[in-house]
């Protein structure tokens, strides 16, 4: 950010900290960075506060669940909210098509006061003493939703995104399946990120890049294994000098190991997903909520823009769950037929840590087998739960 | 600046004698990394200790990876005044970012591409009064995007890496490389990775803890120094092993279970 400035001193004033003046749906993050939403509040506050501007986000797929898009549709509506200009690619040969799938903004401000799941409550009871400390990152959390936009919304999965939201002329769709090579969508993406060049001043707008299943095999590319990664390391080199965030979502079954890892690599925030079988009992046994999983989230790789240090997070492995939430409480509930309760409920999507809690006590086989199915760290800092 | 507190890593790497002259002088340094622990901290420690206020050593940086905004912050919360020491030419930085070379052929034409980056390297060095010329330290981040840039043609970066070399021995350059170990290790030959061991003087690894990371160990180091104290006597190469941990202004390093 600060490129074209020369300061000479490293005791000069911290001008980016002093003039937060931001556009919607913006917000400032260490190390001068500027976040944006990933459209789930839970994964924005894992990642220390969303997707840093300038950054590439990847996204790994699960070849047997369709998680990603839960990402993506999240990605791309939180912008379209913040009316923030979006350019969608995907193998599909109408793109735009899925524009009518994008879930809407559900619930009111209120309706969030309420902050802590009773999961969340059970964690916290173990480390008491930090019950202060995380009200209070809450509170700088809602802080930002005094304004008339909310920095985060919840998405009702079920609801489709208004129309208004899409007839803005500001959503490019490109589909990527029908061109032989990638020179078009670097074109499109680069007319697009050239709108938002990165200047020391103050950030009006800040735009999307949405990248669905990159590599898929209907593209006529995908076996161009060179000229992706090309594309990809322009497209990183383009959104550094840009106030954008890239998302790209890619198989990565379909790569060869070596350039998995080189996509990997590439990557400044890196996720993946994984579908949880279906009527796994021994699963279902060992984790609390496992009704309402429907997938893991694993995060490999937390952006570190102007910084060398990394972020380690006390967990990696999150699950996804479709919370059902009633709506906005009325008065005569109780009397409700259960069919009408079932309207007032909506889906959305959270995040949250995993939780180990056993409904008996384990064998050794079980721990072994626990262990290497969610080979994760936070675990480790709950095994007090496990003997 | 003389009561400097020499770490592990300035030791494993010779950097803790002195710094006049350079003692990484006319050696290679290669740094390979992984997709969870990455390396460049490495890359911005030996940068900042080459650009330290007594010595008179020029550092230029090939930055595939990141913009020049990101190196000025991270070293100057190091220490270290990038645009300073570039206005005082003791720093040179090659925007790398957008560099691609034609495929196939018309990629060995001398006017781009990697040949036109070594002319611009070379000049450089040759430009420089003479008593610095002898302390030139050329940085790379990384080689892997090299070999994006160069259309996947490891060849020809290795080319770039062995003209690179000879600039080591005629004009004592020391030249740092940083890349990406798991990338090569489903290969059963990875002749790219295993040639620049070779070419190594010092070869750096680092990888995550088995244990998974932690926030108190960020991961281990293995240093690789060959040829480092014979003359003491002691053996010709050393192997030093320790975990670090990275902070913003330093990077600790410390022997496994000593910490804390």
């Amino acid at each position: 950010m600060a490129a074209a400035k020369t300061r000479t001193s490293s005791f000069s004033r911290n001008l980016s900290a002093a003039a937060p003046s931001q556009g919607p749906g913006l917000k400032c993050g260490p190390n001068g960075t500027v976040f944006l939403s990933s459209g789930i509040s839970d994964l924005d506050k894992i990642l220390g506060g969303g997707f840093p501007l300038g950054s590439l986000v990847m996204v790994m797929e699960d070849a047997e669940a369709p998680h990603h898009m839960l990402l993506l549709r999240n990605f791309m509506s939180q912008g379209l909210v913040h009316n923030q200009p979006l350019l969608y690619a995907s193998p599909a040969i109408d793109p735009r098509g899925f524009l009518g799938t994008l879930p809407s903004p559900a619930a009111s401000k209120d309706e969030k006061s309420h902050k802590h799941d009773p999961d969340q409550e059970k964690g916290l009871r173990i480390a008491w003493q930090y019950k202060k400390y995380f009200g209070e990152s809450q509170l700088n959390f809602d802080g930002q939703r005094d304004g008339k936009h909310e920095y985060s919304n919840e998405f009702d999965l079920r609801k489709p995104l208004e129309r208004h939201f899409l007839s803005a002329q500001r959503v490019d769709c490109v589909s990527i399946q029908d061109s032989p090579n990638l020179s078009a969508l670097q074109d499109r993406s680069a007319t697009f990120l050239s709108q938002y060049p990165r200047n020391d001043g103050s950030i009006s707008c800040a735009g999307r890049i949405a990248i669905q299943s990159f590599s898929a095999p209907q593209c006529a590319y995908s076996n161009m294994e060179w000229d992706m990664l090309s594309f990809i390391r322009s497209l990183k080199s383009m959104v550094r000098s840009s106030n954008a965030v890239a998302l790209i979502t890619f198989p990565p079954s379909l790569l060869s190991p070596s350039f998995c890892k080189r996509w990997q690599h590439m990557a400044d925030t890196l996720l993946s997903v994984k579908a949880i079988p279906d009527e796994d009992k021994e699963l279902s046994q060992l984790l609390t909520g496992y009704q309402d999983m429907v997938g893991f989230l694993n995060v490999h790789k937390v952006a570190r823009i102007n910084t060398q240090v990394p972020v380690i997070l006390d967990a990696t492995t999150f699950s996804i769950k479709l919370q059902k939430r009633r709506k906005q409480s009325t008065n005569h509930h109780k009397n409700e037929k259960p069919s009408e309760m079932k309207n007032r409920i909506h889906p959305y999507c959270i995040v949250h840590k995993v939780v180990a809690y056993p409904s008996k006590p384990l064998g050794e086989p079980d721990r072994r087998w626990l262990l290497s199915y969610v080979k994760w760290e936070s675990l480790r800092t709950q095994s007090n739960l496990l003997y | 600046m003389n009561q400097r507190s020499s770490n592990l890593l300035d030791e494993a790497l010779g950097l803790d004698q002195s710094i006049e002259p350079w003692p990484l002088r006319g050696r290679i340094v290669a740094i390979e990394d992984q997709v969870e622990t990455s390396g460049s901290f490495v890359l911005h420690h030996i940068l900042k200790r080459s650009l330290s206020p007594n010595s008179s050593n020029v550092s230029i940086l090939i930055a595939f990876s990141q913009p020049f905004s990101h190196y000025d912050r991270v070293l100057r919360k190091l220490g270290c005044n990038l645009v300073t020491q570039r206005d005082n030419n003791r720093f040179f930085f090659f925007d790398m970012l957008m560099l691609q070379c034609p495929g196939g052929d018309e990629g060995i034409s001398p006017e781009c591409g990697l040949i036109a980056l070594y002319g611009k390297i070379y000049k450089t060095i040759v430009a420089l009064p003479e008593v610095s010329s002898k302390n030139v330290t050329i940085i790379i981040d990384d080689l892997s995007l090299m070999e994006v840039a160069a259309n996947g043609s490891s060849d020809y970066v290795l080319d770039f890496m062995h003209y690179c070399r000879t600039l080591t021995t005629e004009f004592d350059c020391s030249l740092i490389a940083l890349n990406h170990e798991d990338i090569y290790s489903s290969a059963d030959r990875p002749t790219f990775l295993l040639q620049m061991e070779y070419l190594a003087d010092i070869l750096i690894k680092a990888e995550p803890l088995a244990t998974g990371l932690a926030s108190d160990v960020h991961g281990q180091l293995t240093v690789l120094n060959k040829g480092m104290n014979y003359r003491q006597g002691s053996s010709r190469n050393k192997i030093s092993n320790f975990h670090f941990k990275v902070k913003e202004n330093v990077v600790e390093c410390f022997y496994p279970g000593s910490q804390g």
